[in-house]
């Protein structure tokens, strides 16, 4: 099995606080793999540095084999660097692409608080994705000398709302939908840019039982329909033992545990992580 | 396309096919002097840099203030392209400067050269700025067009600007002919046309991928980004276009008013310009055409009397001397900004059936008021 | 060199007081936008406001009424533009209020052209500031050796203010976090109140010394330097009081070294006015590009 994407020795730091620390892991193409972690562990960096809104302060992210993202601790940075393997990376070349390239790549994301686009409609919200597909320039944009694509853009959009059970909101308000298919509109807005690897963070906030159940399911669903390869945070943890193939568990930013689910449930550093050490016994 | 959408086109286009035959009716029958022509020239150049200005505040969600400045380059640009060659030469308009500029060109290429050189500045200017916060790009457009103002006035470009002196003889209304013939071109049918296709453009922008795109910028910069919208070259593709026809606009308007003058451009202008968005709505096209025809009206035509001694048959010279109107605009201004910042339309666009609706509601809230 | 220095010291002399009087103008837009974070328009008018009042007031009263007059009005107008203007929108998004504040300045400037009448107004000769006196072979205005040291002085005190006095302590805690100061118990629209007063005392302040040297005041004039002290705050670095006057000193310097350079040299022209202006719009550009954070600001990264 190829990895689809690694990390190696990624650390983000802030200031002074190491909010990632040299992360290495890899998904390989197909998977589902979890990224689970109490509260602060840097989950949600660890995403925000793979999709390009962060800049790793160290450490390398390689997607499809290839070096998408490069760095080492420069200037000020040089001399407070809290990390490990400062040097391994200090002769490559810097990459840093910004989240749109990231995205372009075949990468897509959705957020822990819903991102959707406020004033369109659900319609709208899938139809704006698509653009980053989308050939025309601006002067056959305007001119409408791509009809044929603007077309096609919307029959696509109308087929993903259907398989998504979201065609008969088509026309309402993105925000005036219930929680459980904002998320499910936000996971259609991110298929609509073709991705590859699809990064959920928080898929299941807020829903109950019922609704976690069925969104189990549905990402299985998804991932054979659109051979992805699923990288998710989440806290349901029957949600997480369920569909995951792999698990990494982060603490304090470093990785503590990584393996099947029958492994992390046995790990005895992930309960203490989860749990507490009892210092007292 | 489905017959609802069908026939809100037919109606569109039965509406515009209207309002322009209406304006070659009125050129034809009404005396050309008429108070009445001063406002839809001027109110239709203020629809075109409203909307523009809407397309980045309203749809794009950049708080941009450079738009006099913006106009400012059209007007000149307009002015000194279209100038004859033997006008540049001899002293009648350049009187204390060898104009360095020798040739000289149409109506039409003029304004298109006058948004081209404005959208090249808004691009060098949006290089730098754009990828910082908005506020910042408000400050520095509002810097810029202060200082593309003091620089036109400058002597030392005089050879190009006529320094602080006025620009006059160039292709102003009353001197653009038909294509091809010496019959001059009805007015305000030619601002009508212009600023009518410039509009039209900017609504097919709108709707178009690149339209969403903006709109998906203003609702949530992360989440566009991570769509794959790349936030610096789509803001950076808004503020040039709307800087485009902002130049276009200023071309208009140094040819409605004859002579063209670096010190008109003031914040103030924009300010105006802004103020005009609002009351039309943030988002609105049609909102911003309305009140600017609004606007003008009332500027130009309908509170006259506030400046001129005596309103609505009062007369209080003292009170109502010059600056009374605009100060009770202004305080207009600020009731609509404060109370109903939702503007005319909001950010809705009209249609027959929101005309409709709307009258119908007026006629209920009329007998309800009749009723108590 | 000792020469040159000498040749010019009215263009440093002269280039240190308009910084003084920038910073002072500075402060005003820099503390508001460091609790608000709202660029108020409307400041620069304020300071022509102040101007144009002494012109209307000292006409008719004597100094030592009017000039603390004029600061106790300019006071009262900076609370009632904050409580008409910008308080009922303290929960609309923020492009809201950037409109307000732009409607308050496009009211003042036409409510000033309409008093006015559109004429610049003289401004009245303030005994001691206007008389003139001699450093160093250099004759000047006692106001431009005034300016520095007063400003420094009301910067001190200023600082002061903020650091140790109880109403200070609130300042900093709404301008580092908005929300939670108010759950903390802070009153917020008393904080905000006061930061509006204290920068429209400021503008007074920097009223009388500004148009003592300009000698007339028009509805536009608060246009430009108002222009010229938010940038002073950008390159000062945002919300930073100390980076506002050092910013403010060092646009004030160059802006009069480069209009006294143009003489100097014998370059021709004469707007060089207009290019020094020019001057200040380039470095804000500079600026943003290099340093968008400016000398002493503080960089935030957004929360995704």
């Amino acid at each position: 099995m190829n990895d689809i994407l690694q990390l190696e020795n990624v650390t983000m730091q802030f200031g002074g606080v190491v909010a990632v620390n040299n992360l290495s892991m890899h998904v390989g193409e197909g998977e589902i793999v979890a990224l689970i972690g109490p509260n602060g562990a840097g989950k949600t960096t660890a995403f925000n540095c793979i999709t390009g809104v962060y800049e790793p302060t160290n450490g390398r992210i390689l997607y499809k084999g290839k070096p998408v993202i490069v760095n080492h601790p420069s200037g000020k940075m040089k001399r407070n660097y809290a990390g490990l393997c400062a040097n391994d990376y200090a002769e490559e070349r810097v990459l840093s692409p910004t989240p749109d390239e990231i995205t372009k790549m075949g990468i897509a994301r959705t957020f822990q608080n819903i991102r959707l686009f406020k004033s369109m409609t659900v319609f709208e919200n899938v139809l704006t994705a698509m653009h980053v597909r989308a050939k025309a320039n601006v002067f056959s944009s305007v001119f409408r000398l791509s009809w044929k694509e603007e077309r096609k853009m919307a029959e696509d959009t109308e087929k993903l709302l259907a398989e998504q059970g979201l065609l008969a909101h088509r026309d309402d308000r993105a925000t005036s939908l219930p929680y459980g298919l904002q998320r499910r509109l936000e996971i259609a807005r991110a298929l609509a840019t073709r991705p590859s690897l699809l990064l959920l963070d928080e898929p299941a906030a807020g829903m109950n039982p019922q609704e976690t159940q069925e969104l189990a399911q549905f990402i299985r669903e998804i991932k054979e329909k659109y051979k992805l390869t699923v990288l998710m945070i989440e806290h349901h943890m029957d949600l997480v033992m369920r569909i995951s193939d792999r698990i990494y568990v982060l603490d304090f930013g470093s990785l503590i545990a990584e393996g099947t689910p029958e492994e992390i449930q046995n790990d005895q550093r992930v309960i203490d992580a989860y749990l507490g050490v009892a210092e007292d016994v | 396309m489905n017959r609802e959408k069908r026939n809100h086109l037919i109606r569109l286009f039965v509406a515009i096919a209207a309002v322009y035959l209406a304006v070659i009716i009125l050129e034809m029958t009404l005396r050309p002097t008429s108070i009445l022509f001063t406002v839809l020239r001027k109110g239709a150049i203020y629809s075109l840099v409203a909307v523009s200005m809407n397309l980045l505040n309203g749809f794009t969600g950049l708080f941009s203030l450079g738009q006099a400045g913006f106009m400012l380059l059209g007007a000149y640009t307009y002015a000194i392209f279209t100038i004859p060659a033997d006008v540049k030469a001899s002293d009648r308009v350049y009187r204390y400067y060898d104009c360095i500029i020798g040739f000289d060109t149409g109506a039409l290429a003029g304004l298109i050269a006058a948004g081209l050189v404005a959208a090249l500045f808004a691009f060098l200017i949006g290089l730098p700025v754009l990828r910082l916060k908005s506020d910042y790009l408000a400050i520095a457009t509002l810097g810029f067009a202060e200082i593309i103002r003091a620089i036109f006035q400058w002597d030392v470009l005089g050879p190009v600007t006529n320094g602080a002196n006025l620009l006059r003889e160039y292709k102003d209304l009353s001197r653009i002919t038909l294509p091809f013939t010496d019959i001059p071109f009805p007015p305000t049918l030619f601002v009508f046309i212009v600023a009518g296709i410039s509009i039209l453009l900017i609504v097919l922008l709108i709707n178009s991928s690149y339209g969403r795109a903006f709109k998906a910028i203003r609702d949530d910069e992360t989440a566009a980004e991570a769509m794959g919208i790349n936030l610096f070259r789509h803001k950076e593709l808004a503020f040039v276009i709307s800087s485009f026809f902002a130049g276009v606009s200023g071309a208009l308007l140094a040819a409605f008013q004859y002579t063209v003058q670096a010190q008109q451009f003031e914040s103030m202008m924009t300010y105006e310009i802004l103020l005009i968005v609002v009351i039309g709505g943030i988002g609105s096209i049609s909102g911003s055409c309305i009140a600017s025809f609004l606007y003008i009206a009332l500027s130009e035509w309908w509170l006259r009397g506030l400046d001129m001694g005596k309103f609505l048959g009062i007369a209080a010279p003292d009170l109502f001397r010059s600056g009374f109107r605009k100060l009770v605009f202004s305080v207009i201004i600020m009731i609509i900004v404060l109370f109903f910042s939702r503007g005319i339309m909001g950010d809705k666009e009209l249609s027959y059936a929101r005309f409709i609706s709307w009258i119908k509601g007026f006629g209920k809230k009329k007998k309800k008021g009749a009723a108590a | 060199m000792v020469e040159f220095f000498h040749h010019n010291l009215s263009y440093f002399l002269s280039g240190i007081s308009v910084g003084g009087q920038y910073a002072l103008i500075a402060i005003g837009y820099t503390m508001v936008y460091g609790i608000l974070r709202l660029i108020n328009f409307a400041h620069g008018d304020v300071f022509m406001c102040a101007g144009l009042m002494m012109v209307y007031l000292s006409a008719s009263l004597p100094f030592v009424i009017s000039v603390p007059l004029v600061l106790v009005l300019t006071v009262v107008l900076g609370f009632i533009i904050e409580r008409v203007a910008y308080r009922p929108l303290r929960s609309a998004p923020r492009m809201s209020v950037m409109i307000s504040a732009i409607g308050v300045s496009y009211l003042l400037q036409n409510a000033a052209l309409y008093f006015t009448g559109g004429l610049a107004k003289v401004y009245p000769e303030i005994p001691f500031l206007s008389s003139s006196v001699t450093i160093w072979g250099a004759t000047t205005r006692v106001v431009t050796i005034v300016t520095p040291f007063l400003t420094v002085i009301l910067v001190v005190l200023l600082s002061l203010l903020i650091k140790h006095t109880k109403i200070g302590m609130a300042m900093r805690a709404v301008s580092r976090d908005f929300e939670t100061s108010q759950l903390m118990g802070i009153k917020i629209n008393r904080v905000i109140s006061i930061t509006f007063m204290i920068g429209s005392l400021l503008a007074a302040v920097a009223s009388f010394l500004y148009f003592t040297n300009y000698a007339s005041v028009t509805p536009s004039s608060g246009a430009m330097p108002g222009l010229k002290a938010f940038v002073a705050a950008v390159f000062g670095g945002i919300g930073s009081i100390p980076g506002a006057v050092i910013g403010a000193f060092i646009i004030g310097i160059c802006e009069n070294i480069i209009k006294g350079g143009a003489s100097i040299f014998g370059i021709p022209g004469s707007g060089w006015t207009t290019f020094s202006d020019a001057f200040t719009f380039a470095f804000l550009i500079v600026v943003l590009v290099v340093k968008p954070t400016g000398l002493f600001g503080e960089k935030s990264v957004d929360k995704v």
